[in-house]
């Protein structure tokens, strides 16, 4: 969790129009590039549609996905590029028992591997499906898009938004909103009337534009909830409960044992006053 | 004789179930090591899809309410002050003891990076579930070692200790009631984050109270089912007119737990709930057979004086409990279309062999340690003069309890 206020306003963000999107994976190839990671072997259609490699995986932190739909009789293809969102209030930062996860103020969620302990909550938390795990590991850890935060910091672009030849924007969150709403009030028929990512999960650093409605796409309905206020709601409790537990269950027993100590008083008070001690044997615990 | 000699002229003595039982420990031992040559992907059916298997299913979510027996015997007992349920304090502590540590062991096996484990006390991160789970199972589990200390105190005779524990019993239950509160319910919130994903059939806001409450009821019938058992199988006194006492309790909590399912299932789900027919079956027979049944059985006038009913209810308790914790952190989870997980042969293996470590280990504390043989009326509790046993006469009686 970060501790200083993000504007996110600021935040950088991806604008990718997948209207303009022609399907040359070129981001593929860049990310795979700057992040090092290595190539994946893959069969055609081992995966939904013509896409590859089949999923995001450790080794491919983006990918395009290709869906084939019937337009005035032929064939035609959309395309939708596939990667981490880095919403504004990310699930995987507040889930983290380590707090792995933190999202800065230039827009990338960011992911520190020396702190992971591996539990996965992460990759049950995400409501779009983005950390992966290293399972050919021993010892793994999670691996995901980094948002390119070493390029940014230095204020260059991200690798995939640098390659991309028409349909990623890169700016200030504000900016990025803005220039998706032109287009959608300059062009009504060439979109579909939603921004995904303004809202989904409390708003995100990826922002989408489609021509088709969003779910024949694949893009996965999510609720415009921040994530992290849905564990919150019961945490927040934590304290309070524990000390409500705490005194109540104290009160009850001091109530309970009352009748016990007062005859106990009452024995002590015979000891003092000359009894003979043997009288009280076996009764002088509890 | 040389010691190996010894403990294994003791092993030979051992009856045929015990030695089974440590054949299936041995056998999840080495299913544990093959995990860490080889790793998660290979040795487990684990996947991006499903990050969460049978290891959490059962060894973390569902072995924690299991295991809740010491802490709600201990609210009974020592709190609420009901002293003739004492000879049920020490097993249900043993069988918390012994659950707690295996959840450790299941924990650090499904971790990716185990030994960065301790990082959790490295780095905070109150927003996190499992951060306050973490803390919540090492802080119990530490009580439940010194609460374990009890019978082993007492059988090498150290008497000093012994009385410190003594006067730490009621603190030391209202600390693991504390705890326990938390983190039975801070479970079912590690399911709240998973909003579109866990079925509305189980996911509400209410989820971490209907936890918390089927850990106390789940508890106390751990406590029935395991005194019925130890009755029958290892030669203990009968404890039917105890358990009473619990039957009376236990119908209490379950007709709450009711109600709070019902009035979340009412008003506070938002997806549609009969969509899925195999998940509406689920949640029927968990229901049905998991609650509702036990919760009649309880009810009735028999269950005071009959073993068998006892014994019955209790266990359909339970099974419902495991079937309800594996319909929300597996079953539930399930998206259509996707493939289905089933838990590979290594992953079995292990979780089979920490079930089979439980009764082993129970069995042979039982053999060695005076769990069943205490009463409290028979040991004398005073402070030790030299640490050894005096005289009572020539003493004040020791000082007040603490807590309260």
């Amino acid at each position: 969790m970060s501790s200083e206020k993000i504007d996110f306003n600021k935040t950088k963000t991806f604008l990718i129009d997948t209207t303009k999107c022609t399907g040359c994976r070129g981001c593929q190839v860049a990310c795979k590039q700057w992040n090092q990671l290595k190539g994946e072997t893959t069969h055609f259609f081992s995966g939904e549609g013509y896409q590859n490699p089949p999923a995001m995986s450790e080794y491919t932190f983006t990918r395009i996905k290709f869906k084939d739909y019937q337009k005035h009789g032929q064939n035609e293809f959309a395309f939708y590029k596939e990667m981490c969102m880095h919403c504004n209030d990310p699930a995987c930062a507040s889930v983290c028992p380590v707090g792995a996860f933190h999202k800065t103020a230039e827009g990338p969620v960011i992911y520190d591997s020396e702190r992971c302990i591996g539990c996965r909550f992460c990759m049950m938390a995400c409501p779009f499906g983005v950390p992966k795990y290293e399972w050919s590991k021993a010892f793994p850890l999670v691996r995901k898009c980094t948002g390119c935060y070493s390029r940014v910091k230095e204020g260059m672009k991200p690798a995939c938004a640098t390659a991309c030849p028409t349909a990623i924007s890169y700016g200030p969150r504000e900016e990025m909103l803005k220039e998706a709403e032109k287009r959608l009030a300059n062009r009504p028929d060439r979109y579909y009337k939603a921004i995904y990512g303004k809202e989904e999960a409390g708003g995100t650093s990826v922002l989408y534009l489609t021509h088709q409605p969003l779910d024949e796409l694949g893009f996965k309905p999510v609720t415009k909830r921040p994530l992290p206020s849905y564990t919150w709601q019961a945490l927040r409790f934590v304290p309070g409960i524990f000390l409500g537990v705490g005194g109540t269950l104290s009160l009850v027993s001091w109530f309970q044992q009352r009748k016990d100590r007062i005859a106990r008083e009452e024995q002590e008070q015979a000891l003092c006053a000359g009894k003979r001690p043997e009288e009280t044997r076996k009764e002088d615990h509890q | 004789m040389t010691a190996a000699k010894i403990v294994i002229n003791e092993i030979k003595g051992y009856h045929r179930f015990i030695k089974f039982m440590m054949v299936l420990v041995g056998l999840g031992a080495l299913a544990s090591l093959v995990r860490f040559i080889f790793g998660l992907g290979v040795t487990t059916n684990l996947n991006d899809t499903y990050p969460w298997g049978l290891w959490i299913s059962f060894d973390v979510v569902t072995a924690v309410p299991l295991a809740a027996g010491a802490f709600t015997i201990g609210i009974v007992a020592h709190v609420f002050h009901i002293k003739k349920l004492e000879p049920l304090v020490r097993p249900a502590i043993v069988t918390g003891f012994l659950g707690y540590s295996l959840v450790c062991v299941g924990l650090l096996l499904d971790l990716g990076q185990p030994q960065r484990g301790i990082n959790v006390l490295r780095y905070w991160n109150i927003h996190s579930p499992m951060f306050e789970v973490s803390m919540c199972v090492m802080a119990y589990t530490t009580v439940l070692t010194l609460e374990f200390l009890h019978p082993v105190a007492e059988k090498f005779g150290w008497h000093l200790p012994l009385r410190l524990l003594r006067t730490l019993e009621l603190p030391f239950a209202i600390l693991a009631a504390m705890i326990s509160t938390l983190h039975q319910s801070t479970l079912g919130t590690f399911f709240l984050i998973a909003v579109d994903k866990l079925h509305s059939l189980w996911y509400n806001p209410l989820l971490p109270l209907q936890f918390w409450l089927s850990a106390i009821f789940t508890g106390l019938s751990i406590v029935i089912f395991e005194a019925s058992l130890v009755h029958k199988y290892m030669g203990q006194p009968d404890e039917t007119d105890l358990l009473a006492t619990l039957t009376r309790i236990i119908p209490w909590i379950m007709g709450v737990y009711l109600l709070v399912k019902f009035f979340a299932l009412a008003f506070l789900t938002h997806g549609p709930l009969f969509d899925r027919p195999v998940l509406l079956a689920l949640f029927v027979l968990e229901i049905g057979l998991g609650v509702l049944t036990p919760f009649c059985m309880y009810l009735t006038k028999k269950i005071k004086t009959d073993k068998k009913l006892q014994l019955r209810a209790a266990s359909l308790v339970i099974f419902g409990l495991v079937l309800n914790r594996f319909n929300v952190s597996m079953f539930g989870m399930e998206q259509p279309g996707n493939m289905i997980y089933a838990p590979s042969l290594i992953e079995s293996l292990v979780t089979i062999g920490i079930i089979a470590a439980h009764i082993l280990f129970f069995v042979l504390i039982a053999k060695y340690f005076p769990v069943f043989e205490h009463h409290p009326e028979t040991v004398d509790y005073s402070i030790p003069d030299r640490m050894r046993r005096i005289d009572h006469g020539t003493k004040h009686p020791a000082g007040s309890e603490a807590g309260a």
